[in-house]
């Protein structure tokens, strides 16, 4: 993964997959103390103790098409080689959290990347997922809300591909007016 | 804070005009990019931009664009399946380039011809 966006898309994958209803992803970049913080939650169907010890390891997935799985090792290691940390948690029923924190200026830590593409590929994907994203940099913050979205447009669904574009273009700009 | 505001929302609300809802089931054709971990590592997502521009560039409102898990064919990511109403199966694309998509287009949703050298199948994997 080039950046921390694709990891954001390929973590909240498995989220979506554990049926969650409301998926939320929190970044926060903090220059000061020197760290950025990526959260993810869902509300899907959650890890119960054993599943969770080993799904750091590549070689653990529910999935059936393929025998590894490599989005959260993947992710705690660019955590990792940047001074940081990945840290996940479950309960079966409740859903799970991850939480990957990077030293903010470290030469290895990977660039936050194109969130907006992240956003909008997470809104096709994910048909019955509301998603909330809160992005905060240094006291400035930028939220974005499917369910209001949604709500203020009078739509069903964000699935237009004009109405994407356009979303993707102005989420774009929001994030570059908090930078 | 920022967060969308009520002249943004004018701009989606303009812009969500120009086409017709993407529902399951309502399209001519429906491409699916797939973004597991190995797609998403080989570059899905700017796949899934770039068919994304060619079904707004082209003014078609009849596509459904959505995208999916791993397809368990890492090693070809990027991959898409391209499905038409009127064809008896699925089409797995490997491997895909925007340039690649733009010719699948050309070819495959417009004419409903087959860009034999991409495909790799006729088929799908089973998603559940």
């Amino acid at each position: 993964m080039n950046d921390i966006s694709l990891h954001i898309l390929d973590v909240s994958e498995n989220s979506i997959q554990a049926g969650a209803k409301n998926l939320e992803i929190f970044i926060v970049e903090d220059t000061k103390k020197d760290i950025l913080t990526l959260e993810i939650f869902d509300d899907g169907k959650g890890m119960d103790e054993e599943i969770l010890k080993k799904v750091e390891s590549p070689f653990e997935t529910s999935r059936t098409t393929r025998k590894v799985g490599l989005g959260i090792p993947f992710l705690k290691e660019a955590a990792e080689s940047c001074g940081g940390t990945m840290v996940i948690s479950s309960a079966k029923g409740k859903g799970t959290k991850v939480k990957a924190t990077f030293k903010y200026s470290h030469i290895d830590r990977k660039p936050l990347g194109d969130i907006a593409e992240t956003l909008v590929a997470l809104i096709l994907r994910a048909e019955k997922t509301e998603i909330l994203y809160l992005h905060k940099k240094n006291g400035k913050e930028f939220i974005f809300r499917t369910r209001e979205l949604k709500r203020q447009l009078g739509v069903q669904n964000l699935k237009k591909v004009n109405l994407l574009n356009s979303l993707k273009e102005i989420i774009k700009h929001k994030i570059s007016e908090i930078q | 804070m920022a967060k969308i505001t009520i002249a943004d929302l004018e701009k989606i609300r303009e812009e969500s005009r120009r086409t017709l809802v993407l529902r399951e089931g309502a399209g001519r054709a429906k491409i699916t990019v797939h973004m597991g971990t190995c797609g998403i590592a080989a570059g899905a997502r700017d796949i899934m931009s770039a068919v994304l521009k060619e079904v707004e560039e082209r003014e078609l409102s009849d596509i459904i664009v959505t995208n999916s898990g791993c397809a368990g064919l890492c090693s070809k990511e990027p991959m898409i399946t391209v499905e038409l109403v009127n064809f008896p199966a699925p089409v797995k694309y490997i491997e895909m380039t925007p340039g690649k998509i733009k010719q699948i287009f050309d070819s495959h949703i417009m004419k409903e011809q087959i860009v034999k050298e991409y495909a790799l199948a006729i088929g799908s994997e089973m998603t559940h």
